[in-house]
């Protein structure tokens, strides 16, 4: 398995959104490192015989009427956020583009 | 503001490269409900009041499949002649935006509900395309972003932005195509076309209502060039923000004709995704395509995988409606119209409404006269939807009215005038505006006659076998009478009068 | 009186209760007092209900004008803060959630107020639950009531530690991989992991959605079973819940301190979790010792081969971590919890990425970069998509186990209770805690952990892990109650009885700088 190089971790951090500290992306290069060697064992037992389990239950079809339900007050739909407009959530400016 | 896009000719572009293209339309469904969650689904309403937390993405919430959205979503998958998946599941799509309220889209990947279709599509002059469909498969839409403080109300240098989650889980059907080939010059013809059929489709199964200004039918164009007789693809770009079936067309065009300036100056394409701007009627460069792309699919823990019904699925196909191209080509021959004038029907949206006329017992010529003449003339000015203006069983009452003489053409406009307006029914209106053509002989006759007393020298003229003269008599009448005469019967007193 | 009340059972309160020998409000101020006398040294609790005594006002009420009451109506519970409460702030242990307070209940803890019971407030817990010994709270660690300077284990450290202590007589948990078992064994309490969709995950701030469950934490295995018994059964608000009706697992329980309960139950030893290198010398030893109390209580045992769950925690820690970077993309601060916004002009996604830079705690963000890569394009097939293949190897030797056998049992963690500070630098050995209880969990299958002993050589509590098939939660407590009273007469008295005391004195002696 090749190693994790910090590079990749920096492009990780960016993919989670997440603002890691040089020292962080450091010292997670070596645990994580270290992780994936040791779990990297699972490719030993993973077959391509072997079918991949996603869900420990099965139950297909889980579906539900097409009936309304209840919904939340604009309060309380709001009551979390961290800044609204009164009755939207606020953010600042965009960088990316909608998908 | 960037440079102006170089574009070669149009017709000189096709001659130099193949156009390759693909669409991924996006179809709204009309359930009740939203895809995973049991809140309304509908259009409008105060920012943030139609949520749950699924909705909102709260910490703790779970997603839940609507059952008639799975229902909807198989039968346009069979009406695009598409395989249906024994075992179908959703997938999170990963990717951070403020729109997407847990940052991951539940879509699916590699077990979409419908796949390997086909879809006929007919251009104006009857060319026949298949395009081939890959896949139709269920998603979530996202909230509704408002962009403050910049100069167009767009991303690019707007201050802050307003989050609106109304629409974040909003069934939605995405339709991707294989690429399409063999289009050449038509390709923009085909992609508004396209798009058309399956507007016209979703609408035949009742599962959309497929507004494109209401955004629920939205298209993305992919376009690429190649040499022609080269067998690797260009590098394509996709082309957002195309929304009516005009702007397809004018966006394949445009794209096309930047290409292939590029190309032929000895550039390459950047993979990017592009925007369609309506106004100026060209694409702008958004954000190229990355890595940052990676969107980490994997199958969503919290669904369990749909199977769909063999029955069920043999009882939508028996009921799928007649495919839209076929369904065209009977009407026209039913009504017999020439080319050009169901094409004129067929342009104007208007198949609908005049089939829906001529079943409630109108004649489909004088239906087709109606709909793409005076009713599309008033529609345009208030700029709305003919189909909005006025129901077919009115205008097929309409109709009616005029063909037994009650009303004449000119008295019918204003009896439509009221219908829209709101004021009943033609019949009502006729009554209440009193409109009615007077066919009462003796106040016809007594109108007649008066009308000759005043103008002497035209009776003697018409005595005297200048029938034409007769004309302004009629006139006079018919002013008299303030249109609520039949010309027709006007003349004949008129000339049975004078020589009495 | 108040050391009286907190020390029954909540069965034994519940009977009290119903008798009117006693309120619940003196019941739950009892618990509130004990709370205040300890849990300045325990720190179980993150959130104290203010509105507690208004509750048990009211059930008392309702029970003077001869209401129909639940068989727990009155009796206090404690509520690990992974659960949304709309009357108390959920934090799942994190700062990025500090102070929210969710506009919905959890269908767990909607059950627990219709069934009448009293929450007395939020537990602590590992950030997210990603731990097993509640030191990366983010509101500071739980110390165990056995010894104010270990850990309680985790990530459930507080529900167990404030049952171990008498501070509420039940508590609800969550396990992903042995969050409510491994505490349990720790702090020598009862705790159960369901089958996976026993109990609904709606309002359980999701960790890893194929893992986790909530369950009872009890000190007593009836305990367990009638908590379990409220907050059990569908809800169609979580497409992963069972739609079978369930058995009540307190009428198991209760039938299974019937004489020869155990005659004839056919046990398995999982080889690959039955002691020997990597657990402490105590732990295998107790472990023995309760096979052999089975064996001379008429259960055939014997030993199971399970080679796939060599491969379980690897499997586990590519799973979880991959579930988990995407559970926890909504904490962004657009719609609630922390928002951090740097200096000079940010966009949204700087604030998003500084945001979750100061809210998320350093394992949090582990797991988060491991679950990244575990999912990125080229990595997929090696890491996320083997480990859902020895999930299925995984199932597959549970499922000829229990051709084999009706119940499975192991240690319930491989040491004891070790000191606080010990493993924080050292994350993979952390992973380690976990051993015994995964499987259960990458299965889908329940687990009980009841206490066994104290390990010979430190004196803490030490736990026996019991397992059944799918849906067969009820075997855990009819054969696990059996197994309580067992070893409870052998003992002479419950085990938690041997806790001890915590006082004032204690107090202060932890103030002088523990951990």
């Amino acid at each position: 398995m090749p190693d994790i190089t910090s590079e990749q971790v920096a492009h990780l951090a960016n993919l989670a959104r997440i603002a890691l500290t040089p020292d962080e992306i450091e010292k997670l290069t070596g645990e994580l490192s270290h992780i994936v060697d040791s779990v990297a064992k699972v490719t030993e037992v993973a077959t391509p015989d072997v079918p991949a389990t996603s869900h420990p239950v099965t139950l297909p079809n889980v579906l539900r009427p097409d009936v309304v339900g209840e919904t939340l007050t604009q309060q309380q739909a709001l009551s979390g956020a961290p800044d609204t407009d009164g009755e939207r959530f606020r953010v600042t400016a965009i960088l990316g583009e909608e998908q | 503001m960037a440079a102006k896009d170089a574009l070669m000719d149009f017709d000189e572009a096709i001659e130099r490269f193949e156009p390759v293209l693909g669409f991924e339309v996006h179809v709204e469904l009309a359930t009740k409900t939203k895809m995973f969650s049991d809140a309304p689904n509908f259009f409008g309403g105060e920012p943030n009041t139609n949520v749950t937390p699924v909705d909102l993405g709260l910490p703790g919430s779970l997603p839940v499949v609507n059952e008639q959205a799975v229902r909807f979503s198989i039968n346009l998958g069979l009406a695009l002649g598409c395989s249906i998946a024994e075992s179908s599941r959703f997938s999170r799509k990963n990717y951070f935006y403020p729109d997407n309220p847990k940052n991951y889209q539940i879509s699916q990947y590699d077990e979409p509900i419908a796949f390997e279709g086909e879809v006929e599509v007919e251009l104006a002059d009857g060319t026949l395309f298949q395009v081939p469909i890959e896949r139709a498969h269920m998603e979530e839409d996202a909230g509704k972003l408002t962009h403050v403080g910049g100069a167009t109300g767009r991303i690019q240098g707007a201050e802050y932005s307003l989050v609106d989650y109304n629409r974040a889980g909003v069934p939605l059907v995405e339709i991707v195509t294989k690429p399409i080939f063999g289009a050449a010059h038509r390709a923009p013809e085909l992609g508004a076309a396209y798009v058309q059929v399956i507007r016209d489709l979703v609408r035949a199964l009742g599962v959309s209502e497929a507004r494109m200004e209401r955004g629920n039918l939205r298209c993305d164009a992919n376009i690429s060039l190649r040499p022609w007789g080269q067998e690797k693809l260009g590098t394509r770009t996709e082309t957002k923000n195309v929304n009516s079936f005009r702007a397809v067309e004018r966006a394949i065009r445009y794209e096309i004709q930047r290409q292939a300036a590029i190309l032929a100056d000895g550039g390459t394409i950047t993979q990017e995704t592009r925007h369609w701007h309506e106004d100026t009627g060209r694409t702008s460069a958004g954000r190229p395509k990355s890595d940052a792309d990676d969107y980490r699919y994997f199958p969503e823990p919290d669904l369990l995988p749909v199977v769909p019904d063999p029955a069920m699925i043999e009882e939508l196909r028996a009921s799928l409606p007649e495919a839209p191209v076929a369904r065209r080509r009977r009407l026209k021959g039913e009504w017999g119209f020439a080319d050009l004038e169901f094409q004129d029907v067929v342009n104007g949206g208007l198949l609908d409404e005049v089939e829906a006329t001529v079943a409630a017992g109108a004649p489909a010529q004088a239906a087709r006269k109606w709909w793409t003449g005076e009713i599309s003339r008033v529609a345009n000015t208030q700029d709305a939807a003919a189909g909005d203006l006025v129901s077919p069983a009115h205008v097929a009452e309409l109709i009616t009215l005029v063909e037994s003489g009650d009303l004449t053409d000119r008295l019918a406009r204003q009896v439509l005038e009221g219908v829209i307006a709101g004021e009943g029914s033609p019949s009502a209106v006729v009554e209440s505006r009193g409109l009615k053509v007077v066919s009462d002989d003796s106040a016809l006759t007594a109108a007649v006659d008066e009308a000759l007393a005043a103008q002497p020298d035209v009776l003697a003229k018409i005595k005297d076998g200048k029938v034409q003269a007769a004309g302004a008599i009629i006139g006079a009448v018919m002013k008299s009478m303030r249109g609520q005469a039949d010309a027709a019967r006007v003349r004949e007193l008129v000339l049975e009068r004078a020589q009495a | 009186m108040t050391d009286d009340i907190t020390k029954l059972s909540a069965a034994a309160l519940a009977d009290a209760l119903v008798a009117r020998d006693v309120s619940s409000v003196e019941a739950t101020q009892a618990h509130l007092d004990r709370i205040a006398a300890v849990d300045g040294d325990v720190h179980a609790f993150l959130h104290v209900n203010e509105n507690a005594l208004g509750v048990a006002k009211s059930i008392d009420s309702r029970r003077a004008a001869g209401d129909d009451l639940g068989a727990l109506a009155g009796v206090p519970v404690a509520i690990k803060d992974v659960l949304c409460t709309l009357d108390m702030p959920s934090t799942s242990g994190s700062k990025i959630l500090e102070g929210w307070v969710p506009p919905y209940d959890a269908t767990p803890v909607a059950k627990l107020r219709r069934a009448g019971l009293v929450p007395l407030g939020k537990t602590n817990m590992d950030e997210f639950a990603m731990g097993s010994t509640t030191e990366f709270s983010a509101y500071g660690p739980t110390h165990n009531p056995w010894d104010l300077d270990r850990i309680p284990g985790g990530s459930g450290g507080g529900s167990a530690a404030a049952v171990a202590a008498h501070e509420a007589p039940l508590a609800l948990g969550s396990d992903t991989g042995g969050s409510i078992r491994q505490p349990g064994a720790v702090t020598g309490t009862v705790g159960v992991k369901p089958t996976y969709g026993g109990v609904s995950r709606y309002g359980s701030i999701a960790l890893a959605s194929s893992l986790d469950q909530v369950g009872p934490v009890a000190r007593t295995v009836l305990d367990a079973a009638l908590l379990h018994d409220v907050i059990g059964g569908h809800d169609p608000r979580d497409s992963t819940s069972i739609r079978d009706e369930w058995p009540s697992f307190a009428a198991a329980a209760r039938d299974g301190l019937q004489a020869d309960t155990l005659k004839g139950l056919r046990v398995g030893v999982v080889k690959e979790l039955a002691g020997g290198e990597g657990f402490q010398a105590g732990v295998t030893q107790r472990f023995q010792e309760t096979v052999a109390i089975l064996e001379a209580a008429g259960a055939v045992v014997v030993e199971i081969d399970a080679p796939s769950f060599a491969y379980a925690i690897s499997a586990y820690y590519l799973i979880l971590p991959a579930e988990a970077s995407s559970n926890l993309a909504k904490f962004d601060s657009v719609r609630f919890g922390l928002r951090v916004t740097p200096e000079g002009g940010a966009t949204v996604e700087d604030v998003m990425a500084a945001t979750r830079e100061a809210g998320f705690g350093p394992e949090v963000k582990r797991r988060i970069i491991l679950g990244t890569y575990a999912l990125s394009a080229g990595y997929y097939d090696a890491y996320y998509g083997s480990a859902q293949k020895v999930r299925t190897l995984v199932q597959r030797d549970f499922d000829k186990a229990f051709e084999q056998v009706d119940l499975l049992v192991s240690p319930s963690a491989p040491t004891t209770a070790f000191p606080l500070g010990e493993r924080l630098d050292d994350p993979l050995s952390m992973y380690l805690n976990d051993l015994t209880t995964i499987p259960a969990n990458l299965a889908g299958v329940p687990g009980m952990s009841i206490p066994n002993g104290l390990a010979p050589e430190d004196g803490l509590p030490t736990g026996v892990q019991l397992m059944a098939p799918q849906r067969e939660d009820a075997r855990l407590y009819r054969y696990g109650a059996a197994l309580e009273r067992l070893l409870e007469q052998q003992w002479g008295a419950p085990l938690i009885d041997r806790i001890p005391d915590l006082d004032f004195s204690q107090q202060s002696a932890a103030e002088e700088g523990v951990v």
